[in-house]
């Protein structure tokens, strides 16, 4: 019966065009992230957890203790609100490289590298596949504005989730651009640790950028959180310290350097497969 | 199908270069089954690789079907399926899923992937697994799955990097059942890398590999023809290897004599003596055996390489090592 089955399928299968079929995969690739962090509850709540920390313990210790009107929001725990969103992208875009790595150590990669599809479409859609996992993470925190006293307009809506998607895209990048030459999961935990937790504390993402001393005032321009959590909080908020065209510039430049710079490590011959 | 022009492959280990393939040229038809034979380190995974655009050759070039791996490696890839040495399916996902996965990766329409899915998930036998995720499948049923999902886009060249190792003797079986039966609907040609002997044995042509070198490819029947009509393996006792090695090379002229451990010594019978037992009867010390065999792959690999190649696999599982000393 098996032959019979078989038999009908002589005739060759079309192929569409290279341009098609990486657009195809690119979905393809999207696809297989969000039913996996669909699949995983665990990963999808439990990410919520740290930030949620931050957001009510830090946050609602400190709230009292410093002065109210903050960098020009109504309390401590308001201002950081959308560092503590920019957080939450941050640690789950950073997931998207681990799991390139993952993918690596259980063999997986090697069939997306020997599908006829290029790196740079291979790139593009674990970008947008862990972009959209921050953001879906992300937005279940944003579900908070009301406690935080945010005025939501449709408006308002689309600008908060587009800023949040290019933050999420931006570091996907970084972390699938660290993924391109490691071959450890375990050493690229400690390596994002180093990197991570210093581009988030540089970020403004918990205290005010004005008054700072010489050199953190610097190392906190170098960041390009910063200017990540600058945007959304102006959104969000009102209150921010660049103006909305150098946050935009920098975190856009930011971003398409990193997906640049990912292709181009993806397209070079990795020697840890 | 296959066309390789003095392929070098060199890593560079912590800037010391290590020559992974030196030199090789190759040539493969069109629904030809060629398998690739040598113990591990041979550079067998490497030319794989190189073949599959995973790494990109040093010097020389590759062609697949006409298309160079640098040049074309898209057209390459689309015509290529590859069943990994290690697994390389998401097992997180279910068995359909991943074939999914695959047939869209490969471009394939809805239509046609639900169709192709069906009909392999029920040629390898798991057609009522089909929504299970694969962490819940058992190493012989991955390694189906694979073959499935690897012929799906019906490729024109399977590549098979070890496919069986670590497999139950039915499993294997079966694989190649799966593998002939494609061979025999599109004239699907077959690259196999083993240190099988009898799958290199049933391959139509042999390539024998060592430390990065093509030392010969035939086929099976004509290697094993060079090696001599016929192999004897004599028992004695361990005084009376070092004379008998000495009488058989100096005397008689053999130089491919191999000592085993316990007193076994074997080599090939010389082309044009065709009684064993003229040569024996003129042998010094104490031979209390005498066995004559046709000669196997094994004998090929240590003729032509000096080296046994079934004392090179200590990379093989438990079960692979007890499998072959049943045979």
């Amino acid at each position: 019966m098996t032959v019979d089955i078989l038999k009908e399928e002589e005739k060759a299968i079309d192929i569409p065009a290279p341009l098609i079929r990486d657009a195809r995969a690119i979905y393809t690739l999207w696809l297989r992230d969000v039913i996996r962090l669909w699949r995983d509850k665990v990963r999808l709540v439990g990410s919520l957890i740290q930030p949620l920390l931050f957001l009510f313990i830090l946050g609602g210790g400190l709230r009292g203790r410093l002065p109210n009107g903050l960098a020009g929001t109504s309390n401590y725990q308001q201002f950081i609100f959308p560092g503590i969103l920019v957080m939450s992208i941050l640690f789950t875009a950073s997931f998207a490289g681990i799991a390139v790595v993952w993918d690596r150590e259980v063999g997986f990669l090697k069939e997306v590298l020997v599908a006829p599809v290029s790196r740079t479409a291979v790139v593009f859609g674990k970008v947008l596949g862990g972009s959209t996992n921050s953001l879906l993470q992300a937005l279940l925190l944003f579900g908070l504005f009301p406690y935080f006293k945010i005025h939501m307009t449709l408006l308002l809506f689309f600008e908060s989730v587009l800023t949040m998607f290019a933050i999420g895209l931006a570091q996907t990048a970084m972390g699938i651009a660290l993924s391109a030459r490691m071959s450890s999961s375990q050493g690229f935990m400690v390596l994002l640790n180093f990197i991570i937790l210093p581009l988030y504390f540089l970020s403004g993402a918990m205290f005010p950028l004005k008054g700072l001393p010489g050199w953190l005032s610097i190392a906190v321009r170098v960041d390009p959180v910063t200017y990540g959590v600058d945007l959304l909080r102006g959104i969000l908020l009102g209150a921010h310290h660049f103006a909305f065209s150098v946050d935009m510039l920098a975190l856009g430049s930011f971003g398409a350097g990193m997906v640049v710079l990912a292709a181009k490590l993806f397209n070079m011959e990795s020697p840890g497969l | 199908m296959i066309e390789i022009e003095r392929l070098k492959k060199i890593f560079n280990v912590s800037g010391i270069p290590r020559i992974a393939v030196n030199t090789i040229d190759l040539s493969v038809r069109r629904g030809e089954f060629f398998a690739l034979l040598g113990p591990n380190g041979a550079g067998k995974t490497t030319t794989i690789s190189i073949l599959s655009t995973i790494l990109k050759p040093t010097e020389g070039r590759v062609f697949v079907d006409g298309h160079d791996v640098l040049q074309s490696p898209h057209l390459v890839r689309q015509n290529i399926g590859i069943i990994f040495q290690d697994p390389s399916l998401d097992d997180r996902l279910s068995a359909s899923e991943n074939m999914d996965f695959h047939g869209r990766l490969y471009g394939l329409s809805r239509p046609d992937r639900l169709k192709q899915s069906e009909a392999l998930l029920k040629m390898v036998d798991l057609w009522d697994r089909k929504h299970d995720l694969v962490r819940t499948f058992s190493g012989g049923m991955r390694r189906r799955l694979e073959i499935a999902r690897g012929l799906m886009h019906h490729p024109k060249l399977l590549i098979l990097d070890e496919p069986t190792i670590g497999l139950d003797p039915k499993t294997r079986r079966t694989i190649w059942e799966y593998v002939h039966l494609s061979r025999k609907q599109w004239g699907m040609t077959v690259f196999l890398t083993t240190h099988y002997l009898e799958e290199a044995d049933s391959a139509d042509r042999v390539g024998v590999m060592d430390e990065g070198i093509l030392v010969a490819v035939d086929t099976p029947d004509r290697l094993k023809k060079m090696v001599g009509p016929e192999i004897v393996v004599l028992g004695t006792d361990i005084q009376s290897m070092e004379p008998v090695r000495n009488f058989l090379e100096n005397q008689i002229g053999i130089l491919e004599i191999h000592l085993g451990s316990e007193g076994e010594i074997s080599f090939p019978l010389p082309h044009g003596e065709y009684n064993a037992i003229n040569i024996v009867r003129k042998l010094p010390g104490n031979i209390r055996s005498m066995t004559i065999r046709k000669p196997d792959l094994d004998d090929v690999f240590i003729q032509m390489t000096g080296k046994n190649m079934s004392l090179n696999q200590e990379n093989a599982s438990p079960f692979h090592r007890v499998y072959r000393g049943k045979l």
